[in-house]
């Protein structure tokens, strides 16, 4: 049924149709809307599910912890400073082998404080364990809740992830949204059944202590799950779509790429406005095309290698910064390429930090400087949109 | 000085009608007279967290550190550590101070160290838009809990009283002339001060009405007496609708303070030519 809903609408009733048994969170702007939604489903009976209240974010997925522990199927959702918060505990669950899904709504992280989006929260937490999936719209992060359950609660995956969807751009918006069928979600997703949990009649220690006989083996666990994860998340996309009659890619999506000379590299929302400066830059002849990153971990690479291996050039768009070294996406997509067979010169751009609009003028600068590169690189990486008359 | 010499030119946020503004007001005659009365206002540094309280660093022409959520009271512990000199004040939420940061509100009291707290205290997360908090009366319906809290409150200030803070006070943000002296009490109170302040957040926990029926202030109560100040304390246990609400002093006694057993660092006092001087000499 299309409706015309608030973002963080969408996402929350698509949670409450994975009927999750578990839902924990603290608020923070711009995730509060989606909880609070859970809440009053929960209070209007709508959600058999118990909602929890803490007292910090670190509460939070500690709580989900213990619920999944005792073979709940867990929610949250929050962002910035309060992903931030809850690291130590990121680990925990990922570690512990939790399928948690969680929605992280980006948003920039302070110093200076900004309540606006960018994703340096999610990307900065790449390393943690969780599978990330980014989405495009509304649309996309609604249908991607189910599949995150599916593929977490993959026995051979068992794996937390982050649904993530760009800050008040999607959390935010009103638009017409295809709102999940619950009972049709009950038949794409199965209930969850874990193997492993605490339960006076089979007594078992869960959180143990693994000397360095064994931790290298846990570790290496999580990676192949990771890697398994891949086949999977293609899988789970194609199931969706046979459903539900929908597919916004699995682990990457195209759009006019397969005969492009310039190939935009990018994850999130900025994908709108990329396709409508393509199309802007095709009605003019300008050979361009956009390979959207779906799931950022577990790094797609050879789907990557197929998609971009025809490309004179490479662009990556992103907002966040590895400050330091570039960015994420672009220093991963550059170490997915240097041992294979494609030598096409990839520039990076950070832009749209702390909130700051991507444009259709900007897309275009880009493809600009990218068409440039294809004679010679100037400038391998770069902050696009910088304000150079403000800095000291 | 003027007391609106410590206004800001940044455009105030905060809704018509709420709490806070009486609770800057009242900052900014406290300081003021501070300054008249010779203590430099340049020796002020204000601290807050993230809320709406959290905005009164922008409007307040003083030193300050807006820090994050929770954390307001271990940047102010540092901050008086590294310059004895130095007024701390913190203005937290009750959020801040007694959800994500309730360990180093502890701390603080357990340490006594020389820094007043005011807390925001409008029971209600305000900049997120009306959840509750660790102050919320039991089936408290926030935007959280739409059948309400099933969580009863807590009591700062009998926290303060156990935990071991030497100043323990509540105002209200209707009724200025005790605010302000609190404030001034609190501030220049050796030691941790708290001063639990019940700032009306008109749009999501609006308690004037409830408020002004029920407060009242304490009276000829001996507050250098714990128990007498726990038995006032504990009258009121920001539960219930009827119950009559204590203000004014509570508690303040004299006792050891943490910054007392740092020998305050000001490298700007060490002279060191004549050290490395007498350095080379045992060298050469
Ligand atoms: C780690 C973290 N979690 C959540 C938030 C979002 N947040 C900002 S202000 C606030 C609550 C503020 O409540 P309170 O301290 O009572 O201040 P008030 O707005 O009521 O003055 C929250 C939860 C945050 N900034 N950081
Ligand atoms: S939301 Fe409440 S606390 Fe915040 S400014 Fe408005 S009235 Fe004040
Ligand atoms: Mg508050």
């Amino acid at each position: 049924m299309m409706k015309v809903v608030e973002g963080s609408y969408a996402v929350a009733h698509a949670a409450m149709c994975c009927s999750p048994d578990v839902v924990s969170a603290y608020p923070i702007t711009p995730q509060t809307h989606i909880v609070e939604h859970l809440s009053q489903m929960v209070a209007d009976g709508e959600l058999d599910a118990e909602f929890l209240t803490v007292d910090s974010e670190f509460s939070a997925l500690s709580v989900l912890v213990g619920a999944s522990a005792m073979g709940a199927r867990c929610y949250s959702s929050t962002t910035s400073q309060g992903l931030a918060l809850m690291y130590e505990v990121l680990y925990n669950v990922s570690g512990l082998r939790m399928p948690v899904v969680m929605t992280v709504a980006n948003r920039a992280l302070g110093a200076p404080l900004n309540i606006w989006n960018d994703q340096q929260d999610s990307v900065g937490a790449r390393d943690v364990g969780w599978l990330q999936l980014y989405v495009e719209n509304v649309q996309e992060a609604v249908d991607t809740t189910p599949q995150a359950y599916k593929i977490a609660e993959d026995m051979g995956i068992l794996t937390p992830i982050m649904v993530c969807m760009d800050g008040f751009i999607l959390t935010h918006v009103y638009e017409p949204v295809e709102l999940l069928d619950k009972e049709k979600v009950a038949g794409f997703l199965p209930a969850f059944k874990p193997e492993y949990v605490l339960d006076p009649a089979n007594p078992k220690t869960i959180g143990a202590f693994a000397d360095p006989s064994t931790y290298t083996e846990f570790r290496y666990l999580q990676f192949d799950a990771q890697q398994k994860a891949l086949a999977k998340i293609e899988a789970v996309a194609k199931e969706f779509q046979e459903t539900f009659g929908r597919t916004f890619g699995g682990l990457i999506d195209t759009y006019q790429a397969e005969d492009a000379e310039i190939v935009l590299v990018t994850m999130g929302s900025v994908i709108g406005t990329i396709k409508d400066a393509i199309d802007e830059m095709r009605a003019e002849g300008i050979k361009v095309g956009l390979v959207k990153v779906r799931s950022y971990r577990p790094f797609p690479v050879q789907a990557l290698r197929k998609a971009l291996k025809d490309a004179g050039v490479i662009a990556v768009i992103e907002k966040d910064v590895s400050i330091g070294n570039e960015a994420g996406l672009v220093t991963d997509l550059k170490a997915a390429f240097y041992n294979s067979k494609i030598r096409t010169p990839i520039i990076g751009f950070t832009a749209g930090l702390g909130g700051r609009d991507i444009t259709v003028k900007d897309i275009r600068k880009i493809t600009e400087k990218a068409s440039a590169a294809r004679k010679g690189i100037e400038s391998e990486f770069e902050f696009l949109d910088l304000r150079t008359e403000i800095l000291p | 000085m003027n007391p609106k010499d410590l206004s800001t030119y940044a455009k105030n946020t905060w809704c018509p009608g709420c709490g806070n503004f009486s609770i800057l007001n009242t900052m900014k005659t406290v300081l003021s007279s501070l300054d008249d009365e010779g203590f430099p206002i340049d020796n002020v540094v204000l601290v807050s967290g993230i809320g709406c309280h959290g905005k009164i660093v922008d409007y307040l022409k003083v030193n300050s550190f807006y820090s994050i959520h929770g954390r307001t009271l271990p940047v102010a512990t540092a901050i008086k550590l590294a310059n004895p000199d130095l007024k701390v004040i913190c203005c937290s939420g009750d959020g801040d101070s007694l959800a994500e940061g309730l360990d180093h509100l502890m701390f603080a009291a357990k340490r006594n160290i020389d820094i007043t707290l005011i807390l925001h205290d409008n029971r209600v997360y305000g900049l997120t838009t009306g959840q509750y908090t660790p102050t919320s009366p039991w089936g408290f319906k926030g935007k959280s809990t739409p059948l309400g809290t099933q969580e009863f409150p807590m009591n700062p200030a009998e926290l303060m009283l156990v935990g071991g803070a030497s100043y323990i006070a509540r105002g209200y943000t209707h009724g200025i002339d005790l605010l302000r002296r609190l404030f001034k009490e609190a501030i220049t109170h050796k030691g941790f001060s708290f001063v639990d302040v019940l700032q009306v957040c008109v749009t999501y926990f609006n308690m004037y009405e409830s408020y002004n029926k029920r407060v009242y202030e304490v009276k000829d109560n001996d507050t250098g007496s714990f128990d007498d100040a726990m038995k006032i304390i504990r009258s009121w246990n920001y539960d219930g609708a009827e119950a009559p609400i204590p203000l004014g002093k509570f508690y303040q006694v004299d006792a050891p303070r943490f910054d007392q057993a740092f020998p305050g660092y000001e490298p700007h006092k060490v002279d060191r030519d004549s050290q490395i001087k007498k350095m080379l000499e045992n060298f050469i």
